[in-house]
């Protein structure tokens, strides 16, 4: 095992950021009872796999990956950059059915906060009724 | 013309769904978008059973998409393993459109019939791809394909109780989280191999040594499919997601997809990684099988608690994952055939018992069991079928459930673990008794409303229940299918057998395949 040196530390800034990145999101997440902050920290935390993924794509004094006629030419490995378009159109999917799904729940219960959803829930099972509009939080 | 067709099957599975999900939503009518429904959901049926027919003797099939030749290019790849769950995949969901009908008719609204049959078919196009492909990154976006349209087909049950919507969510939200640790590690391992196709990653990893970085990745993809999978403990989302989803979802879900995940699961413990590998090795005897057994103890416990019906048979699901997952960490291939047998066997018989729940619903209104009380006379065929697929879920002798245990038990024994094998039989028991708890409901008390007149369910959802649960009697009482197809397709998992591919199907250069005898690669 090498030892976790000042350079070795600094010669992986882009993991560094990645983990920092992910465990924010995941920490939104977890602790935000804001349905629609769930959403974005799953954001955060999806976004952070995705610099993973181009930040070992790139390589150093590499260009954009298109043909030319110089045959020395360096590039970026394009492979991670096309997985990770392709992990992004799942992302905007995923937040999107989440975003409409948290409309639902506004229209239904009248509130997006897990505390307030898990109280109406309680009474919805030991009552059998929604609150109306009125009574709604 | 039908020569060339048959080339293609390996990617008409996914593509003929794909297709059709998009016709029914742009027709819009009801009854067109079930017809498309119909023909697709048949049509993936009979092509599974084709490619499980062409690949049963241990061969291999490799369809190249588009031409490009593997590890660059994505490569559906049919081996004897795959085929037995895409059998079981598509032969559940062609079952779906004559059940959905009856049962969505009183729990979703006609003007979302034709969504419902969209997401329905998107839902089994990325099972199904997630089964066929070869490609890992493949997988993941089938993944989240099947997934995806999961939360849009549970939220539909928000008409019927408005919690559906919440459990969407949760299920979202989880099942978002364990699809970015799965891409995680996939990433992980592209970064140390270079390469994503299967094959070529299980022979890249053979050469790195002990690797802190690949047990990072392993770690990362376990935990990321134990999500999908409602492995114990990360199962909160599945209880009320399958209580409060419409019967139909429910019984589909049930019964393929966390089937399909498990399949996904082994897939990477296998082909990818294999029992070489001392990191998993370890991580199956050290945290695998305690948490199976916990999960077969705490499910089936809290499932005896359980009030609503559904909610316990989703508890109920949960155990029998447990045992799948021992199956596993049995490190043999007895284990692995039972496992694998498990998977088809438990997908039949919770299938039949959540239609026939679903059944039980739409004449009562209400799956909670107190309300269900007299169904026993009132709805005779469809508490016989739920009394059926009961048994079966117990293990009882002549059902398909007891050929499962009897192999995971002689698995047990023949890896010298006599205490698993015990807590087989032990948490059985447990079974015994939510099943009973509803028998007992349904059979010897007074229906709850004595002058309420409860019809018998319609004639195809009982069809489709009995279908379910004829199965599962069939496959208990000759179960020379099951076993052959698992034992084929745990050889082809531990690489017994040589698992080269040998029908190469490259539909772009030629529509003729290269065939080669076994072995000459």
């Amino acid at each position: 095992m090498e030892d976790l040196t000042f350079d070795f530390i600094i010669a992986r800034y882009n993991y560094w950021l990645v983990i920092t990145l992910m465990m924010t999101g995941f920490y939104v997440v977890v602790s935000r009872g804001n349905l629609i902050k769930k959403i974005v920290g799953l954001n955060l935390f999806q976004t952070s796999v995705f610099m993973l993924y181009i930040s070992a794509g790139k390589i150093i004094g590499g260009t954009a990956p298109i043909f030319t006629d110089n045959p020395d030419e360096v590039y970026s490995n394009p492979l991670p950059h096309v997985l990770i378009l392709t992990a992004i159109v799942v992302g905007v999917a995923t937040t999107a059915l989440g975003l409409a799904l948290i409309i639902r729940i506004k229209e239904t219960f009248g509130s997006i906060e897990e505390d307030e959803l898990l109280k109406i829930e309680h009474d919805y099972d030991t009552t059998g009724k929604m609150p109306t509009a009125e009574g709604r939080p | 013309m039908l020569e060339q067709l048959t080339h293609h099957l390996p990617a008409l599975q996914t593509v003929i769904p794909l297709i059709a999900a998009p016709l029914c939503m742009l027709f819009g009518s009801r009854h067109i978008a079930w017809t498309i429904t119909l023909i697709a959901s048949l049509a993936t049926f009979v092509i599974s059973c084709v490619l499980l027919a062409q690949v049963i003797d241990g061969s291999v099939i490799s369809y190249h998409l588009g031409g490009w030749e593997p590890p660059l290019g994505i490569e559906y790849r049919i081996d004897a393993f795959n085929a037995f769950v895409l059998l079981i995949v598509s032969g559940i969901g062609a079952l779906i459109p004559f059940y959905a009908p009856a049962s969505i008719k009183s729990e979703i609204p006609k003007s979302l019939h034709s969504y419902f049959y969209t997401a329905y078919l998107l839902c089994l196009t990325g099972l199904l791809g997630v089964t066929v492909t070869g490609d890992a990154f493949n997988v993941f976006v089938f993944l989240e394909v099947s997934s995806l349209s999961t939360y849009a087909l549970v939220a539909m049950g928000a008409k019927k109780d408005p919690r559906a919507l919440t459990s969407a969510f949760n299920y979202l939200v989880m099942g978002t989280i364990g699809a970015t640790f799965f891409v995680l590690g996939l990433g992980l391992l592209y970064i140390l191999t270079g390469t994503l196709n299967m094959v070529d990653l299980a022979d890249k990893i053979l050469l790195l040594e002990d690797n802190r970085t690949l047990n990072v990745a392993f770690a990362f993809i376990l935990v990321g499919l134990g999500l999908k999978i409602a492995m114990f403990p990360m199962h909160l989302w599945l209880p009320n997601a399958y209580a409060y989803a419409p019967s139909a979802v429910t019984a589909f879900l049930a019964a393929t997809a966390t089937k399909v995940a498990i399949y996904t699961l082994l897939r990477f413990l296998f082909t990818v990684f294999s029992f070489d590998y001392p990191f998993e090795v370890q991580t199956l005897e050290w945290v695998v099988l305690p948490l199976a057994i916990m999960a077969m103890f705490a499910a089936s416990i809290v499932a005896i608690f359980q009030t609503n019906l559904k909610r316990l048979l989703a508890y109920s699901s949960i155990a029998q994952v447990g045992y799948m997952l021992l199956g596993v960490t049995f490190l043999s291939k007895t284990g692995v055939t039972a496992t694998i047998i498990h998977l088809f066997n438990h997908a039949v018989t919770k299938g039949g018992l959540f239609m026939a729940v679903g059944a039980l619903v739409l004449r009562y209104g209400s799956p909670n069991i107190e309300d269900l009380r007299g169904a026993g006379r009132q709805m005779p065929w469809t508490m016989a079928a739920f009394v059926a697929g009961g048994l079966s879920l117990i293990g009882v002798p002549l059902t398909a459930g007891f050929i499962s245990k009897w192999y995971l038990i002689s698995a047990a024994f023949e890896a010298n673990h006599w205490v698993p094998a015990i807590l087989i039989v032990a948490s059985s028991l447990l079974a015994v008794i939510y099943v009973w708890r509803v028998v007992e409901a349904a059979y010897l008390q007074e229906p709850a409303n004595p002058t309420r007149q409860i019809k018998e369910a319609p004639p195809m959802m009982l069809i489709s229940t009995w279908v379910l649960i004829g199965a599962s009697f069939y496959f208990g009482i000759d179960a020379s299918f099951t076993t052959h197809a698992a034992s084929a397709g745990a050889d082809m998992l531990l690489g017994s057998v040589d698992n080269s591919a040998h029908i190469i199907l490259e539909p772009s250069h030629s529509l003729i395949p290269h065939v080669t005898p076994h072995g000459q690669e």
